[in-house]
């Protein structure tokens, strides 16, 4: 017996929901204030240089672009492959995407030298470049994600939503291709000459994407003490664990191959070896810290089975997440540019030396700021449209598909 | 310095041009326009890709005590001591005296650095706007007007020869506009090579009679340029990314 699920509306009256809406609007209104005395002064109040011209706001902004296109993947796993358990979280899975590209890309806006010239960025298109297709590429993929809701959600399309579901999905492994491409294109600097990245982007896709949607939809029903069924968390977490071991393989993948070629044993010494700051990141918040341990976590028989434990593992697969697009971006620009292969290099442009960059108050606020203007879309949607079903217990999901999966 | 009249009347006229045809030029000051000088070529003499501009450095000949290609660039451009805030790592540099050392025979060699004017440049391919752009004559550039700031052009150049304003500039020079959060870089002194002169910084090497710097029209082989590259072996930097570059290295 298959029952349709109910979606509903969350109340919002609690003071818990006016306390989450006033903190997340604290640290959006912090995040513009960065925005606006960064812009005012320039960017020499931030840590960016001229070595180092990608900082923080760029980690989080490619971070959640990275998550965004991740996070339709479970409704993509219920429209396009058909699994009946995922098909309830569809809508939840696609408002977050399109709230985690918002805030990604709000900070990459905010970020630039003129974001006034936005205007610019969106009329004068030099179609040769990745970056411009990029642009293109999100806002597509704003526009597909929002029919495909509409598309789900509205019982007269209902038809199409699976055609609409088949767009978005491919949308989203070319925007992330895109978005790994951008790195592809550097030819110049060692850490990003690989074909490897754009694949590694998307599976981190997945990993980061499926992450915050556990946070957020655990959130979300213990918060409104909606049921939340085994049948569907647990499923959830295992597929986290494999998307966790995939970025694993991909990440050792990435190093072999690296170190298979010699022209790149200097920058590979350097983030394993000797980078200091960007070597501790990748062992230790990487590696340890945002895979094995939540790895372990998701699988162990017992612990693997504690909700706080599976909070926590998506937790830490978040941070590991931001750990390695930091050590990707700030790493692979801190690593000197081999202009004079075979010489040492010295100058008064900080030439063949290792380039140093601490984040400013501003850039995380602003980078901070675009997380909280993620959450603050899903809260504020979910308060006012129905995208959560009333109960996700086992027994209101399929119960027949769960066991056939 | 006899060239100053001349760079003075090339700025007027590049002023005229524009007052003429103002429709989108943005007036920041009186009298500064946050134009590229790329339209500083006299009308008459429209922009062609007869040329190739270029510089031969010969590194055997750059004296390793001098910089006087930096200081004529600063003077020149109007950067250098115009950025009072940014740390020393955000402040602009168009070109640099960088020293090498081959690791294995320890021979040591001084050279200035600068945007190597590619003729397949990455930063133009990057662009998103196109703010970043090559001239038919091989200059690269950028047009202040559309640059949003977003910093591609810095990720993807192999030479480091760009920088990226980090605060309000005063005093600009009106032949050499610059704008905070834009980025720049060297412009090979349009302003003056479209005037038939030559770049400040080759100038000034010559005025100090180390002549390490040879500009001229690559395409012409009877230039100074193309029979000191016919000539003797020089080498690209980066050849292996076959950017062919404008600036060409002897030496190393
Ligand atoms: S040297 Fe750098 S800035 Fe100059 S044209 Fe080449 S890529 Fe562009
Ligand atoms: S910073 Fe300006 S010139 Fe450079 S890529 Fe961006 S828009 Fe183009």
């Amino acid at each position: 017996m298959k029952l349709a699920p109910n979606y509903r509306e969350i109340e919002g009256k609690s003071t818990g929901f006016r306390v989450l809406l006033g903190g997340l609007g604290l640290l959006a209104a912090l995040a513009f204030g960065a925005f606006l005395y960064m812009e005012h002064s320039g960017h020499y109040v931030t840590g960016m240089t001229n070595q180092i011209v990608w900082g923080m706001p760029h980690v989080f902004a490619i971070f959640l672009i990275v998550a965004a296109s991740g996070a339709l993947n479970v409704a993509s796993i219920g429209t396009v492959f058909g699994k009946s358990l995922y098909k309830p979280l569809g809508r939840l899975s696609g408002l977050l995407a399109i709230a985690l590209l918002l805030g990604g890309l709000m900070v990459l806006v905010l970020d630039l030298g003129h974001p006034d010239r936005l205007i610019v960025a969106m009329t004068y298109y030099n179609f040769k470049s990745i970056f411009a297709w990029n642009i293109i590429l999100y806002n597509g993929f704003l526009a597909v994600t929002i029919v495909y809701l509409w598309f789900m959600m509205e019982r007269k399309m209902n038809r199409y939503y699976r055609a609409a579901g088949t767009v978005a999905f491919v949308w989203r492994l070319i925007l992330t291709t895109g978005t790994g491409s951008i790195f592809g294109w550097l030819v110049a600097r060692s850490a990003y000459d690989m074909a490897m990245l754009a694949p590694m982007f998307i599976i981190m896709s997945f990993a980061f994407g499926l992450a915050i949607f556990i946070l957020v939809l655990m959130a979300a029903y213990s918060w409104t003490g909606r049921p939340l069924g085994d049948a569907v968390l647990f499923r959830l977490k295992n597929l986290l664990g494999v998307f966790i071991a995939a970025v694993l393989y991909f990440v050792m993948v990435y190093h072999l191959s690296n170190l298979y070629a010699t022209e790149h044993h200097g920058v590979e010494r350097f983030i394993l070896m000797d980078g200091g700051i960007y070597t501790q990141l990748f062992w230790i918040v990487q590696i340890l810290i945002g895979s094995l341990l939540p790895l372990a976590m998701v699988y162990h028989p017992t612990i693997g089975k504690s909700r706080p434990a599976i909070a926590t593992a998506s937790l830490l697969v978040i941070i590991g997440g931001m750990a390695q697009v930091y050590v990707l971006l700030i790493g692979g620009q801190a690593y000197p540019l081999e202009i004079f292969p075979g010489y040492e290099v010295t100058s008064s442009f900080h030439d063949g030396v290792v380039n140093s960059y601490s984040p400013s108050i501003w850039e995380i606020t602003l980078g901070v700021g675009g997380v909280a203007v993620a959450l603050l879309v899903v809260t504020i949607a979910i308060r006012v449209l129905r995208f959560l079903p009333v109960s996700l217990a086992d027994d209101a999901v399929d119960p027949h598909a769960a066991k056939a999966d | 310095m006899s060239d100053t009249s001349n760079r003075i009347d090339s700025a007027r006229r590049a002023f005229l041009n524009k007052a003429g045809a103002a429709a989108g030029a943005a007036a920041i000051a009186p009298g500064v326009f946050l134009t590229t000088p790329a339209v500083a070529r006299p009308a008459d003499q429209p922009v062609s890709s007869e040329k190739r501009w270029g510089i031969l450095v010969d590194t055997n000949k750059c004296a390793s005590n001098c910089d006087a290609c930096v200081t004529a660039c600063k003077d020149e451009n109007g950067w250098g001591s115009t950025e009072h805030h940014s740390s020393q790592e955000q402040q602009s540099q168009w070109i640099r005296k960088v020293e090498i050392r081959n690791r294995s025979t320890g021979f040591v060699a001084t050279l200035p650095l600068m945007c190597q004017h590619c003729e397949h440049p990455p930063c133009v391919d990057v662009c998103p706007t196109g703010a970043s752009f090559k001239r038919a004559d091989g200059i690269v550039l950028v047009d202040k007007h559309i640059c949003i700031g977003c910093r591609y052009c810095m990720m993807a150049c192999p030479y480091k020869a760009r920088s990226f304003i980090h605060e309000d500039l005063e005093d600009q020079l009106p032949w050499a506009p610059r704008g905070k959060g834009t980025v720049e870089s060297c412009t090979l002194c349009v302003q003056r090579v479209d005037n038939d002169g030559t770049p400040a910084c080759v100038e000034a090497c010559s005025a100090e009679n180390h002549n390490a710097l040879v500009f001229g029209n690559l395409n012409d082989e009877n230039s100074d340029i193309s029979r000191e590259l016919a000539r003797a072996e020089s080498i690209e930097l980066r050849a292996d990314l076959a950017l062919n570059t404008g600036v060409r290295y002897r030496g190393i």
